[in-house]
């Protein structure tokens, strides 16, 4: 954990007007659980008691004190889902993991907990996988959302997927292509970009899938590291106007051939993307 | 000046009284727990209890969180009030029967039955120590923790905290442990003899179902390994 990682944290949110939890719930983005020393370093920063913000991050279910495995296996035990045979689920997810609810296996794969509704009785029992609802869950399903989620829930079957399609977009300024078809990710020709954060310049290359989040690079990016995007034929800079609803950092504008505009957030491991055809 | 009427009696207060204190204005006793002078209303034990007319209606609210109102009528003593606040103590003597506070409670309203699930808590979760820290000692050191039956009272992570001064006053203000030490049988108070100055937040694990956070007692000399 790094100090001053948090403290861009707390500031960030502050920035945007955000509270402890927003804050909170960063952190625990970033590090699956919140560290002791992170509150620590929040409620210095916020100017707020220890035990306030202690206060809080325990009240939550939702946030942890402890290290939590890489998958967060959540079964619902509310009312509704309790009914359906929720209890029958969540012991045998604990019988398969070999951990009690509450826990993380020892290979630090999975964490088991016990939730109270998860807003969707209709369907129960339901069971959250790394922020994914499985509905109608019961004994058989058990060990194959366990092997789905080892596998890897956010990786997306390229072809089968409804969600993901290709797009090929241009530069807004030129108009340039930035499609390099001499270069494939996922099967497709990949969007080339020149990139630049502190002293480093270089190429990089994204899928051209929409919903994938394939990337090629030439030097290392850390994590986190908001990047200035160019376009290689003009060098105009690609960010945007607007910032990114998630954490705040530039967009970077493309347009979509055919019609339309692609907007994705230049911080580095941020997801955020939006797609507006026309 | 707003004027309200208490048990029939016509009076004038301030705005931003609240009932508890205008009842004890003109000398209608009302049983309080988490409710000390100097210390902000918090309404946790619910033990004032007043009844309140509105309209054709009638309303049970506690007296120290409720502000006078113009034309407010107000009984503290109701035979609706009188029943509430019998099982607000039993439920309180069905959480903590080993505090002198509650005990007393009990006998001066005559409640002489407990029909609930016994249980020995150490805390009835009042908030008085909290708010003791906070507002008179600026200090911030303890506070809840948890939620729903996993609440509790405690320094963050429950190691000790640098901002408590040992000043002791959680556990002056502390309705539930002025008994503290139980020995080893709650049911049964030893010797009592523990109004020694460690704060309980801080040495609680050690001695956990002890109930007592001397090291070692210097009444009962009992320690724990
Ligand atoms: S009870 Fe399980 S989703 Fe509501
Ligand atoms: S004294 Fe009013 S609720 Fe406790």
């Amino acid at each position: 954990m790094k100090r001053e990682n948090i403290i861009d944290i707390v500031d960030k949110n502050y920035r945007n007007n955000g509270g402890i939890i927003s804050i909170l719930e960063d952190i625990q983005k970033q590090y699956s659980y919140l560290p002791a020393e992170a509150l620590k370093i929040v409620a210095e920063k916020t100017n707020r008691s220890l035990v306030d913000i202690y206060g809080v991050a325990t009240f939550y279910r939702a946030f942890s004190l402890k290290p939590r495995g890489k998958h967060l296996i959540s079964v619902c035990l509310g009312t509704a889902c309790h009914v359906r045979g929720g209890p029958v689920v969540a012991e045998e997810f604990e019988k398969q993991l070999n951990i009690k609810a509450g826990s993380t296996t020892p290979d630090r794969e999975f964490t088991l907990e016990t939730v109270n509704c998860l807003g969707a009785c209709a369907l129960g029992p339901i069971t959250v996988v790394d922020g994914r609802y499985f509905s109608n869950v019961n004994r058989v399903k058990v060990s194959k959302i366990i092997e789905k989620a080892r596998y890897g829930l956010d990786k997306v079957e390229i072809g089968t997927d409804q969600r993901i399609f290709p797009v090929e977009v241009s530069c807004p300024r030129c108009n340039h292509s930035l499609m390099d078809k001499s270069f494939d990710i996922d099967g497709h020709p990949s969007i080339r970009v020149t990139i630049s954060f502190g002293d480093t310049h270089g190429w990089l290359r994204l899928s051209s899938l929409y919903g994938s989040y394939s990337i090629e690079q030439e030097y290392k990016i850390p994590l986190d590291t908001v990047l200035n995007i160019f376009c290689p034929h003009c060098h105009a800079d690609l960010t945007g106007a607007s910032l990114c609803p998630e954490c705040a950092a530039p967009m970077v504008t493309m347009i979509v051939q055919g019609g339309g505009v692609v907007q994705i957030c230049s911080r580095r491991g941020c997801k955020e993307h939006m797609l507006d055809l026309m | 000046m707003i004027s309200l009427k208490i048990n029939g009696l016509n009076v004038s207060v301030e705005e931003g009284t609240t009932l508890l204190e205008a009842a004890r204005f003109l000398g209608f006793p009302v049983p309080t727990l988490c409710h000390t002078d100097g210390l902000t209303p918090y309404g946790a034990c619910r033990l004032c209890v007043v009844e309140i007319r509105q309209g054709s209606k009638s309303r049970l609210v506690t007296s120290c969180t409720y502000p006078a109102e113009e034309g407010l009528i107000v009984r503290t003593a109701s035979e609706r009030v009188v029943k509430a606040r019998k099982i607000i103590i039993e439920l309180l003597l069905a959480s903590c029967p080993q505090s002198k506070t509650i005990q007393d409670l009990a006998s001066a309203h005559n409640v002489r039955r407990q029909r609930f699930r016994q249980e020995y808590e150490d805390c009835i979760l009042c908030g008085l120590c909290v708010r003791y820290c906070e507002e008179q000692m600026m200090a911030k050191a303890i506070g809840f923790r948890g939620r729903g039956e996993n609440r509790s009272i405690g320094t963050p992570f429950d190691v000790p905290s640098d901002v408590c001064r040992l000043c002791g006053g959680c556990m002056y203000v502390c309705p539930a442990c002025q008994l503290r030490c139980t020995y080893t049988e709650p049911e049964k108070a030893v010797c009592g003899g523990c109004a020694n100055l460690s704060p309980p937040c801080i040495e609680k694990e050690k001695f956990d179902d002890m109930m007592c956070y001397m090291d070692p007692c210097v009444a009962c000399e009992i320690k724990k390994d």
